[in-house]
């Protein structure tokens, strides 16, 4: 059995069912707010969702009973009281990767939070939030988020995140200091002699860790399909090699292997859609030299969607690869071999926000 | 004399998603001779309502509104005893 928490603009949604199959909303949470983000801790069971709340402002909130019953507040989600900004919006939450509770929240303005206690209370990361460069920073369209944040396997000292546009920061000592990692990035979209100044929009809309290779990094960027063999100090190009677009938002990667990628690309930033009306998951398995199309079961014509870059999730992993997706079209596919076929999981669901899956 | 150095009782009421967060009660009197001044004395006697209707600046965050006396009104508007003060949630039409 897996479980999708899918956040939507219409609320929470948890879904259950086999791969292959439709599955069946069993609960429903956040009826008519946005949940712009919302996971299940495997090491917990505690689940875990931001709620952007036009009125109250960013919530994060968390459960360990009935999802569609009451949810506690997590303390400390908050900007320093009294001072010029305000938080924004709560783009992600990650679960660390040891068995210490440790729980990371990435948002608007481009800050990280950190909690010890599995997500009830969090502390605003100082370094990153005093970056003497910060207010030279540039937002993207979508606010000034940090969006991804990859943990280290084994060694929880060593993060990095990434901020739409402000570009890759990386720590070696658990966030006390932190430096960029944008080496070999390259914004086509900014003119030439604006590349030497790095705060300058590095736009990066994604980015996954391959966990049994943790110095190899895969990035989606605002034009630009990135890998990174050495931790995310610098980048090459693999956005050639058959995809029909560089531009995009998802990404994952098959855990069973350090050479696969994931990615759903759009048309481009001025048409944010799934490129000749069809929708295809494109794989790669030899580290972004080659991308292979995957669309069987997926559709094939007039299908103009947009995924957005938290709606695209994996459980398991080589043959037993489960991958899912959701559109603002309010449609979930998944796959559960791999992305060699797709079926529809759910439709007609309010426009999907992100998709986790995981056991239930 | 200014403001702020006025002792004042207002009535703060709240609904909905706030009257929950307010222990359930509607009507709060409360001493605060600014809108601001009032709303953080509202936190400070139910602190779940820290951030919800006040921003990290001290902003009346943008999709609520603030009446004193059925007048639209804002941080440092002046309050006087006796007023009555709501906090509803602002008309969004146009986006669904």
């Amino acid at each position: 059995m897996t479980e999708l928490v899918v956040g939507t603009k219409k609320g929470l949604f948890l879904l259950e069912g086999e791969p292959g199959d439709e599955f069946e909303v069993t609960a429903r949470a956040f009826a008519g707010q946005p949940v712009d983000y919302a996971m299940r801790d495997p090491r917990s069971g505690r689940l875990l969702a931001t709620v952007g709340s036009p009125f109250y402002g960013p919530k994060l909130f968390y459960t360990d009973g009935d999802p569609a019953g009451e949810w506690e507040q997590a303390d400390g989600v908050v900007l320093p009281e009294g001072g010029e900004q305000a938080l924004e919006r709560i783009w992600v939450i990650a679960a660390g990767d040891g068995a210490d509770g440790v729980v990371y929240a990435g948002g608007d303005p481009g800050v990280l939070f950190e909690s010890r206690d599995g997500g009830a209370s969090f502390q605003l990361n100082a370094g990153l939030w005093e970056q003497p460069s910060r207010p030279r920073w540039q937002a993207g369209g979508g606010g000034l988020c940090l969006h991804s944040i990859c943990p280290w396997p084994g060694d929880p000292a060593r993060l990095a995140v990434a901020i739409s546009a402000a570009g890759m920061w990386l720590t070696d000592d658990g966030g006390s200091s932190w430096r960029r990692g944008n080496e070999g990035l390259n914004p086509r979209y900014l003119p030439a002699e604006a590349l030497q100044d790095e705060n300058a929009g590095r736009c990066v809309h994604h980015v996954e860790r391959a966990p049994g290779r943790p110095e190899r990094m895969f990035m989606q960027f605002h034009g630009g399909v990135y890998r990174s063999d050495d931790a995310g100090e610098s980048w090459t190009d693999i956005g050639g090699g058959g995809l029909p677009s560089d531009f995009g938002f998802p990404l994952t990667v098959d855990p069973a292997d350090p050479d696969s990628a994931y990615l759903i690309p759009l048309v481009a930033d001025m048409d944010r859609v799934t490129p000749d009306g069809r929708v295809r998951v494109y794989e790669t398995r030899d580290a972004g030299a080659t991308w292979t199309p995957r669309g069987d079961g997926l559709p094939a014509e007039h299908a103009y969607l947009t995924v957005l870059r938290q709606a695209f999730s994996r459980t398991g992993q080589g043959d037993r690869l489960q991958l899912y997706f959701g559109a603002t079209s309010g449609e979930l596919f998944g796959s559960g071999d791999a992305g060699a076929t797709w079926s529809t999981v759910a439709s007609r669901l309010a426009p999907v926000f992100s998709v986790a899956a995981g056991a239930p | 004399m200014s403001a702020t150095s006025i002792s004042t009782m207002a009535v703060v009421r709240v609904r909905g998603t706030l009257r929950g967060l307010a222990g359930g009660q509607s009507e709060h009197e409360l001493d605060g001779a600014t809108v601001v001044a009032l709303l953080r004395a509202l936190e400070r006697r139910h602190p779940s309502m820290s951030g919800w209707i006040l921003d990290e600046r001290g902003r009346i965050r943008r999709h609520l509104s603030v009446f004193v006396g059925g007048e639209r009104a804002r941080e440092s508007t002046a309050v006087r005893s006796g007023d009555r003060v709501d906090v509803v949630q602002a008309i969004t039409g146009g986006s669904a």
